[in-house]
């Protein structure tokens, strides 16, 4: 998967966990839990939802990576690099 | 095959569990006693009108685009958007004792300010306390400290009719403990009910419910109606399966129950020597459903919900009587911002009441009980309110007896145990309690409740 296949998918989960959010503004390299409002619930969710839709597990330690668009990216870029995008 | 977990009650802690564990491909089956969804806030209907029970309003009301407050959470957890609720806001709501009253709205300054004019001395320790209230951490599951209320309302109020009318509504809408409330519970409830809000979702309990179970359905998860649990199966202190009312028995990794703490650990065999040592609940209600032939504002009624002592001091506690006359709730389902007006006037009328009481009545002497006493507590509210029997069209009352039948919690006791086990851990390894005894409150408190126990206890595992 690309960096931008990557990046949509992290979007799709961000909007799929806030509905009601715009994400379409959201800024790579600002904290997520800024700018919409993610509790620790909602990172749980976006661990869940990598899990369900890559299985790919992050364990507790590696939340901090997962802050920024930016982080997240880098974070699960060699993990998904060799997947195909989702059909 | 074995599921991965087994909830049992399908009230609003049960689905959303449900759905959490739907969510994330778990296995999962929620196993319902009743034929109806809901549990303590359900529905029914007679003479083809639909009643809610329990709801007189949610609390916890927070626009659209506010997400880190309970009803925020709860949405984004359940994947929902904040118009799949379809919530219709209070108009007024107000506290109402004999010198005083105390008008609230959606809009926390509007209380702080009648709080200012009604007790110009008490303003600033008020003031103190809601600071006190806005940063105390009452979600925290671990906290295992157990502060009771009055001693800090009193560190920061002098005046005793101030600090029962705080407590009034907060105590009516979700006090387990006669007499004095937990202090964290009392958090929950201030900031449920003065800083957030009141509103009703349009269509009533039917149409939340409704929309979690096709939530949960959709996702693949299995509803049993009419399937109550007779035991719950352990081996070395793990559950291996539960056993249904017709015999089927289910094997499960883990279990979820919204029963109330001591009804599980009762279903369990072999038998616990902890269910002993549980404290029960005791408080419940008498509820009587007025429709009336105009909207109660054209009979004088003009608030949403009414919080009322007729008494100068209130006191919350099992009442030695059948019920307590002098002190209740009304609620006027019609003075909510519907997008239509509803085609009847409704007011609902609560009092605390006696299960014991209730409970012995021989039947027939029951249901004239019933109606002594819905007309006792009306005289007593028209003894500070319109008389609006002339214009009742259809009267239905239902008691602590009632609650019992229909949610199986001991004593009707509505909002359960005084002692709540907040992280829902039982004596059994994989046993876990959510809803009415995990301990947050009312209808957001308990879908919260069941997203935390799934989450805590399934997911995160």
């Amino acid at each position: 998967m690309t960096i931008n296949e990557i990046r949509q998918i992290i979007l799709n989960i961000l909007e799929d966990i806030a509905p009601d959010e715009d994400i379409s503004s959201i800024d790579d390299n600002t904290k997520l839990r800024e700018q919409i409002d993610l509790d620790s619930m909602d990172f749980l969710d976006i661990v869940m939802e990598l899990r369900k839709r890559f299985n790919i597990e992050v364990p507790e330690k590696d939340y901090e990576h997962l802050a920024t668009l930016a982080g997240c990216i880098t974070y699960l870029q060699p993990l998904l690099k060799d997947r195909l995008a989702a059909s | 095959m074995a599921y991965d977990a087994v909830i049992i009650g399908s009230g609003l802690s049960g689905l959303a569990a449900g759905i959490r564990l739907a969510m994330f491909d778990k296995k999962v089956c929620i196993v319902e006693k009743h034929t109806v969804l809901g549990g303590l806030n359900s529905f029914y209907v007679r003479k083809n009108r639909t009643f809610d029970v329990g709801l007189h309003a949610m609390t916890n009301f927070t626009p659209k685009g506010v997400r880190n407050s309970p009803l925020g959470k709860l949405l984004k957890q359940l994947r929902f958007s904040h118009d799949d609720f379809r919530l219709c806001q209070q108009h007024m709501s107000e506290i109402r004792f004999p010198e005083h009253s105390l008008r609230f709205t959606n809009d926390f300054e509007f209380f702080r300010q009648e709080v200012a004019d009604q007790f110009p001395k008490e303003i600033d320790g008020f003031n103190k306390l809601v600071q006190k209230i806005l940063s105390f951490d009452e979600l925290n599951l671990n906290d295992e400290k157990i502060l009771t209320s009055r001693a800090i309302l009193e560190s920061f109020i002098k005046n005793s009719v101030l600090i029962d009318m705080l407590n009034c509504p907060l105590m009516y809408y979700g006090n387990a403990r006669e007499g004095d409330m937990d202090f964290y519970q009392f958090v929950i409830m201030f900031k449920s009910i003065f800083v957030e809000g009141f509103a009703k979702p349009l269509g009533g309990m039917h149409y939340i419910l409704q929309l979690l179970e096709e939530k949960f359905k959709q996702l693949g998860g299995e509803l049993r109606m009419g399937a109550g649990v007779t035991s719950i199966n352990a081996e070395r202190g793990t559950v291996k399966s539960v056993t249904l009312e017709n015999g089927e028995q289910l094997s499960v990794e883990t279990v979820i129950s919204s029963m109330g703490y001591v009804e599980t650990l009762n279903r369990c065999t072999p038998a616990l020597k902890e269910t002993d040592e549980c404290e029960t609940g005791q408080v419940s209600f008498m509820e009587s459903l007025c429709v009336v032939d105009r909207e109660p504002r054209e009979l004088g009624y003009d608030k949403s919900i009414v919080f009322f002592s007729t008494e100068p001091r209130f006191d919350y506690k099992v009442p030695d009587e059948m019920i307590n006359v002098t002190t209740g709730v009304l609620c006027c389902s019609n003075n909510f911002d519907y997008p239509e007006p509803m085609k009847e006037g409704l007011i609902r009328l609560t009092n605390l009441a006696n299960f014991a009481q209730w409970d012995t009545l021989p039947r027939k002497d029951y249901i004239a009980a019933k109606k002594h006493w819905r007309e006792r507590a009306l005289e007593s509210v028209f003894t500070f309110f319109p008389d609006f029997r002339d214009n009742v069209v259809f009267l239905d009352s239902f008691t602590p007896k009632t609650i019992k039948k229909y949610t199986g919690h001991l004593n009707g006791a509505v909002y359960g145990s005084p002692h709540k086990i907040k992280n829902g851990k039982t004596p059994v390894n994989n046993l876990f309690i959510c809803g009415t005894d995990q301990g947050f409150l009312g209808i957001i408190g308990a879908t919260l409740s069941g997203i935390s126990m799934a989450n805590l206890h399934v997911l995160r595992k």
